[in-house]
């Protein structure tokens, strides 16, 4: 299952300059596409691919490029979301900073598969450093002449720009990433209107996440049918995950989709299990917005099969007993985490991040952050939990984008699983301020 | 034209049109409540979320509920949709907990504030909210700023509706003031010392739904139930000259625009009757006017109604009389 | 507060003004955007005008930057105020931001956190006496895997312990640029 396609070269040095690049095999799918194939063709091996959006949402790709509106004598625009800023995500970075040809060649098929001649990658502003190793490749292609005008003589234009962010993690969403490249408040849009009829000053367009451009690259090389073969049922090709919190070797890791989720932790080749030799206690696997699960919910579904890392099996019980795929941020507890405190720094995270714009999110979320606060120091109440668990079903649905779910899935997650610890809180003020449950609880189950 | 049911009343309205002016199109109890969508001011709408009603069926030829509750304002109409706003269980709870979310950190301090009795988000907590809260959190506070002689701004007060800042936008040739801040720090403020000084930024006071905008040269003079609304006209050079004057005896406390049932300015001579500041700060004298005559408006005002019956329960009994 | 003490505090004693090489490098990057739409370059340009302007953003900083792109000053301050990399007061000579989300604190950012704020004597959000160092906690810097982790200006420090948070501070001081 250990396979590469995205990473493919990444230990080679020198595989961030475009000669090394290009000697390893780079831009062959500019040339197989602007040669060969019509920019239809290129749009249906990807829908052949069954390739998901790797950002979080999983939509697929090639749907999404075939609803992209195309009028008469107005531009369209590929955007390449590099915003990553879901806590627990940091495999876009490595990409970028490793392989940034490979993002490049990405969007050059793509934006000629869409009919972009001016394609931007927005990078969140913390990342800056990437943001000048893009710009010295961009400069690298455009001296080869995979930009510019006229590539490889097929009369197809595009240029290619990068534009950071300011700090904020709402401008991932793609409406509210749409209005920052425009020099605005990252206040997400209402839709309908969706980007694909207007999107970047009013004028179609697409976003992408930073691997799902990538991987655009190996479905133009081997074909959409090759490309679907890798991996299980829906959830084709291969994916990076980035694995942290309580793993002995955490880090970026490319697998092909249906490794289980046991081997992708305690395996050799991967997460080698739990740091310092203790027990995993839950796992929120795809980035901090989905929803956390129990030890005995990681490794097995309910149902007691294994536990695969596909969007598929990793939903596997709904919400009753499964979580999400999402960014493949993959964050690992230990015994002695407590789940309360980690809800509280989460809850905060995503108050901080709202955006403010509507009522049930600016105020539900810092409400929400509030009432945990109390409750991880040992100043809730019972009623609390119940509180808790109607803020979240009132934000859940009547925002104006996905943060308001971002913001209320964890907390409803953490109640579900976990309710015994919120309970206990309350119970055990005190004692709740000098030790965790998860200790606690080891000892109780040990005598 | 397309074809529309909302709460059982169908209607037809042009293909574009939203689900909320199809509603008022029909109008009456069907018609949902708006907090941050003014249809004189293009772009606002769709955050405060007072609007949301249930699609129980998309359109003619895609019947499918959507499954989420949608903002009527910004929602077009698909022929053959139908809609529950009154009828929808759903959105009666929802309702009631954007009013929630709207009032945790609202100062509540209806009897020192000169919106009282012409308050939406009052009417609103009167329709929908619940007698008791549930936030035993510090309410938000923010530093008071003067933005000049003629506006009280009132931050604690207001709910982000951006309807103020489209004014200054489209109806003043400078914008001073903005959405500063994030998240629940989100604040109307010039950010610097500044007056918001322009022809036409009185309008601002018209348009917010709430008191965090008042009239500074009303301010705490009268409670507006005790006046008496006038029509009235003058010769404006600015605006249409078109006004309401809210008077007590001979005296004029108080100059606004003509606003209709949903609190939004109308039409004068076919255009939006905004006043300019001029009509609506400095002509208080009588002699300043051609007084039309006095204008019967349908107030919408919690103290209007003259008795507080509590909707949520089905009581008829009056709560003045002692019973609740 | 007064309006007048809120403006002291983010005011520039003079006018910031542009070399001509970095004036140069403005106009070039708001070329990069099609005719008209100058203004998606203000992001870029207010991490610049606050690299060369004292590292933080004077009310004067952002109404040249609003000049730059000829549109109101107000558009400055709302974006300025909407992102939080961009520093409205005045900071120290350099800004530790220390990461305090999930991933992080399970690997122990609490203890790097206190240990900072006990090392330079200072509080979240405070300055240190001597002006050198500004300690400030941030959410998600996409450094999961490698934490407990802090941002000083563009460059990431991961794998934070006490001796690496004893050493950043004496490279900073000692004007060595930490690796």
């Amino acid at each position: 299952m250990a396979r590469k396609i995205l990473l493919e070269h990444d230990e080679i040095p020198g595989i961030e300059t475009y000669a090394v690049y290009r000697k390893n095999g780079g831009y062959k799918s500019v040339e197989k596409a602007l040669k060969t194939m019509s920019p239809e063709q290129v749009v249906e091996e990807v829908q052949k691919s069954g390739l998901r959006g790797r950002g979080g949402a999983g939509f697929p790709t090639g749907l999404k490029w075939s609803f992209l509106a195309k009028p008469e004598g107005v531009p369209r625009y590929l955007l390449c979301n590099a915003d990553e800023s879901e806590p627990g995500t940091f495999k876009d970075r490595y990409l970028m900073e490793k392989i940034p040809h490979r993002l490049i060649e990405g969007m050059i098929v793509s934006s000629y598969a869409l009919g972009s001649n001016l394609s931007f990658i927005y990078i969140r502003g913390e990342y800056m450093w990437i943001l000048n190793i893009l710009e010295k490749a961009i400069a690298e292609a455009y001296a080869a002449g995979f930009l510019g005008k006229n590539i490889l003589g097929s009369g197809f234009d595009l240029d290619l720009r990068v534009a950071p962010g300011g700090g904020a993690y709402i401008c991932g969403e793609e409406t509210a990433m749409i209005e920052s490249l425009e020099g605005k408040r990252g206040n997400p849009r209402m839709k309908p209107p969706f980007p694909a009829v207007k999107g970047l000053w009013g004028c179609p367009s697409v976003v992408n996440n930073v691997e799902s451009l990538a991987s655009v690259v190996a479905i133009v090389n081997d074909g959409g049918d090759e490309y679907a073969k890798i991996g299980i049922g829906k959830s084709t090709g291969t994916k990076l995950f980035s694995a942290c919190g309580n793993v002995s070797r955490p880090g970026v890791y490319e697998l092909e989709m249906g490794l289980s989720v046991e081997e992708f932790i305690y395996g050799d080749d991967w997460c080698r299990g739990i740091a310092n030799g203790k027990q995993l206690k839950a796992c929120v696997p795809g980035g901090s917005s989905v929803p956390i699960l129990p030890a005995h919910l990681v490794t097995k579904t309910a149902a007691g099969e294994n536990r695969l890392m596909s969007y598929e099996s990793l939903a596997d019980g709904g919400f009753a007993s499964g979580s999400m795929l999402g960014s493949g941020g993959f964050i690992v507890f230990d015994e002695d985490q407590c789940i309360v405190r980690n809800t509280w720094n989460f809850a905060r995270f995503y108050a901080h991040e709202s955006c403010g714009q509507c009522s049930p999110c600016r105020e539900g979320t810092g409400w929400m952050e509030k009432v945990l606060n109390r409750l991880e120091h040992g100043n809730g109440n019972l009623r609390d939990i119940e509180l808790l668990e109607d803020i979240n079903k009132k934000i859940e649905g009547n925002t104006i984008c996905p943060l308001g779910e971002a913001a209320a899935w964890p907390v409803a997650a953490a109640i579900r699983h976990f309710r015994e610890e919120f309970e206990w809180h309350v119970t055990h003020r005190e004692e709740s301020q000098s030790r965790n449950y998860g200790l606690l609880l080891k000892e109780s189950l040990m005598h | 034209m397309v074809k529309i049911t909302i709460d059982n009343v169908q209607v037809e309205v042009e293909e574009g049109t939203t689900i909320l002016n199809a509603a008022r199109k029909i109008g009456g109890e069907v018609v949902p409540p708006a907090m941050c969508y003014y249809s004189k001011l293009p772009g606002t709408g769709g955050k405060c979320r007072t609007c949301l009603v249930e699609v129980a069926a998309g359109s003619e030829k895609d019947p499918r509920p959507m499954p989420k509750l949608v903002a009527s304002c910004s929602t077009p109409v698909m022929d053959g949709m139908v809609v529950k706003n009154k009828t929808s269980e759903r959105v009666h709870e929802n309702r009631g907990a954007i009013v929630e979310f709207l009032l945790i950190n609202h100062p509540l301090d209806c009897p020192v504030c000169d919106q009282a009795g012409e308050c939406h988000l009052q009417d609103l907590s009167y329709e929908h909210g619940a007698e008791k809260t549930r936030y035993e959190e510090e309410r938000r506070t923010f530093d008071p700023i003067d933005i000049g002689d003629k506006i009280k701004l009132h931050m604690n007060r207001c709910i982000l509706c951006y309807r103020c800042v489209h004014v200054a936008d489209q109806l003043t040739d400078k914008r001073v003031h903005g959405v500063l801040n994030r998240g629940e720090h989100s604040e109307i403020s010039t950010y610097i010392e500044k007056a918001v000084d322009n022809d036409f930024s009185g309008n601002m006071i018209d348009v917010c739904p709430v008191g965090a905008l008042t009239d500074k040269t009303f301010r705490f003079k009268s409670r507006v139930w005790f006046l008496k609304p006038m029509e009235a006209s003058c010769a404006c050079d600015k605006c249409s000259g078109n006004v309401l004057l809210w008077m007590f005896g001979n005296e004029i406390y108080r100059v606004t625009a003509r606003k209709d049932k949903y609190g939004e300015v109308e039409d004068q001579n076919g255009k939006p009757g905004w006043i300019c500041n001029t009509c609506r700060f400095e002509k208080k004298s009588p002699e300043n006017w051609k007084i039309i005559g006095p204008r019967t408006i349908n107030r919408h005002s919690v103290i209007s109604q003259g008795k507080y019956i509590s909707p949520r329960s089905n009581s008829t009994k009056n709560i003045s009389n002692g019973n609740k | 507060m007064s309006n007048t003490e809120i403006d002291i505090r983010k005011r520039h004693s003079e006018k910031p003004v542009f070399s001509i090489e970095k004036m140069a490098e403005i106009q070039s990057l708001i070329s990069q955007f099609p005719e008209g739409k100058h203004k998606s370059a203000i992001i870029r340009i207010l991490h610049i005008a606050e690299e060369e302007f004292g590292g933080w953003l004077s009310i004067e900083t952002m109404d040249y930057v609003a000049e730059i792109l000829s549109i109101e000053p107000i558009e400055v301050y709302e974006v300025a105020s909407f992102y939080t990399m961009f520093n409205l007061e005045p900071t120290g000579k350099f800004v530790f931001e220390v990461c305090r989300t999930g991933p992080c604190m399970l690997v122990g950012s609490d203890s790097i956190i206190s240990y900072i704020q006990e090392k330079l004597d200072i509080k979240v959000g405070e300055t240190s006496k001597d002006g050198f160092f500004t300690l400030k906690t941030v959410e998600c810097l996409g450094a999961c895997g490698y934490g407990p982790m802090l941002q000083c200006g563009k460059k990431y420090h991961e794998h934070l312990t006490k001796e690496k948070v004893d050493e950043l501070i004496a490279a900073y001081r000692s004007g060595e640029f930490p690796k």
